[in-house]
């Protein structure tokens, strides 16, 4: 399904970007941001990126760091890449792309050290394995590769954000119900009402249950139907 | 041209050429805020074992007040250098140091002192294997050499929820007054327990962590093993002789 979608966009944009001045945010731009937050949303309809989504939703501060070093790495790569597509040799483009994406992890990682400490600690290795996150390689792949610079970050940051929220919800229940606190600030407790720590939110199979929900929940709203 | 192997190779090299440049530059112009955070965090755990670290708290200023290190060998020798270097109790890498031989290792310690500027307590790193990874913290022991003053621990890899809760204030206040030597003042150390709720009165043993039985028998075998190492620098202190001082 994605990959459909995608050869579309690919078409409409050729067809849209001879236009002579298109608006900063014009209704084909907006829906570049808007189509991968719901109806190609790459943790739940693409099923990208879940390795991660498992991983470092325990608690929504670390995630939320891990959110934004995902965005920060995938619109810098998007926008990296479209701009040296026509330079890039197509028999070495995978690569390419992979050692930008590796360049862009390792800096964020060292700025993570540099300055988050304590939650460079806690998200450890799985800064380093966002390189090996598939939405951005796929973002890379399927959309910088053939457009335009600006259209090209504004995909990345559309898809940057369709996984942060995802994984931002994930946290939440499992920080509310795992620990019973949200950014580390204990709700039940302040509310007093009693509350025992359900220790499998705290465990991954936590996280595929409330993603499994949310792609329940998603796919009944939007009534999408995988084919074979 | 795109194509041919020449532009390919010439291609490939650039781009090597600037990436890791540009790596090689952020590397370098962030070391030393890295170096000051890292610095910071150990200091954190160090102080942390006798007292709660707020986030306003000037780390450096209380750790440079109350805080006096020095390194020691197995032998409870004062040890200042190495092979004509200098060595420093914060920054000896006990993760490093355990990869030795016990007797070959270096051991820091790190004395609290009061308003006063006496010894409080000792505080000593401890390092063990958990149940994924190493676990490791600091324990505060008395001038007794016997009673525990406290604790912090950290970890690699335990599972969250279960034996990571060894980093949880909570349960290292379980060891805050227990005794790791018997009455003839054998080493005996400290038994965690299976499971919680025990409430052991015993100043031997505390309340283990329920579901993480592997990594509280990791912690137990950490605490003995350490404070074994310390061993004869505490002899050597009851004895009267001043390591501190130069």
């Amino acid at each position: 399904m994605s990959t459909e979608t995608l050869e579309q966009d690919q078409i409409q944009e050729q067809a849209v970007v001879k236009a002579p001045s298109e608006a900063l945010l014009s209704k084909r731009r907006k829906k570049l941001m808007s189509d991968p937050l719901d109806e190609d949303n790459p943790i739940t309809v693409q099923v990208l990126g879940i390795c991660s989504a498992l991983a470092v939703t325990t608690q929504m501060k670390p995630t939320l760091v891990m959110a934004i070093a995902v965005i920060a790495v995938i619109v810098f790569s998007n926008l990296i890449i479209s701009l040296l597509r026509n330079l890039i040799p197509n028999r070495v483009r995978i690569i390419v792309q992979l050692s930008v994406i590796a360049s862009l992890v390792v800096l964020v990682d060292q700025v993570l050290k540099a300055y988050f400490f304590d939650i460079s600690k806690i998200l450890s290795v799985f800064v380093g394995l966002i390189i090996t996150n598939c939405i951005v390689m796929g973002r890379l792949e399927a959309f910088a590769m053939g457009n335009k610079p600006y259209d090209s970050l504004l995909d990345g940051l559309g898809s940057g954000l369709g996984y942060a929220w995802i994984i931002l919800a994930v946290a939440f229940f499992r920080e509310l119900l795992g620990s019973g606190s949200v950014f580390g600030f204990k709700v039940f407790e302040v509310a007093g009402i009693p509350y025992a720590n359900n220790g499998l939110m705290v465990n991954s199979i936590g996280a595929f249950l409330i993603i499994g929900i949310i792609i329940w929940v998603q796919r009944a709203r939007n009534g999408y139907v995988e084919h074979n | 041209m795109q194509q041919s192997n020449i532009y390919i190779i010439v291609f490939s090299a650039v781009l090597t050429v600037v990436l890791g440049g540009l790596l090689a530059l952020a590397a370098v112009g962030l070391k030393p805020e890295q170096k000051k955070q890292e610095d910071l965090f150990k200091r954190k755990s160090i102080l942390g074992a006798v007292m709660e670290i707020g986030p306003e708290d000037d780390v450096l200023k209380i750790y440079e007040k109350e805080i006096q290190s020095y390194v020691v060998d197995a032998e409870g020798k004062r040890v200042d250098e190495v092979n004509g270097e200098k060595v420093e109790a914060e920054n000896i890498e006990v993760g490093k140091e355990f990869k030795k031989a016990p007797e070959d290792r270096l051991y820091p310690v790190f004395e609290k002192l009061n308003e006063s500027g006496n010894i409080q307590c000792y505080i000593l790193p401890v390092y063990g294997n958990g149940l994924w990874d190493k676990i490791y913290g600091y324990m505060a022991v008395e001038q007794d050499g016997n009673t525990l003053a406290g604790a912090v621990f950290d970890h690699i890899s335990e599972t969250p929820g279960l034996g990571a809760r060894i980093t949880e204030k909570e349960f290292q206040k379980r060891l805050v007054g227990k005794k790791i030597k018997d009455e003839n003042g054998k080493l005996v150390g400290i038994t965690v327990l299976k499971g919680e709720g025990n409430n052991p009165t015993d100043p031997h043993k505390i309340d283990g962590l329920s579901g993480a039985t592997i990594t509280s028998k990791g912690v137990q075998k950490m605490i003995y093993n350490y404070m074994d190492h310390y061993l004869p620098f505490f002899e050597k202190k009851a004895s009267g002789s001043n390591i501190s001082m130069n």
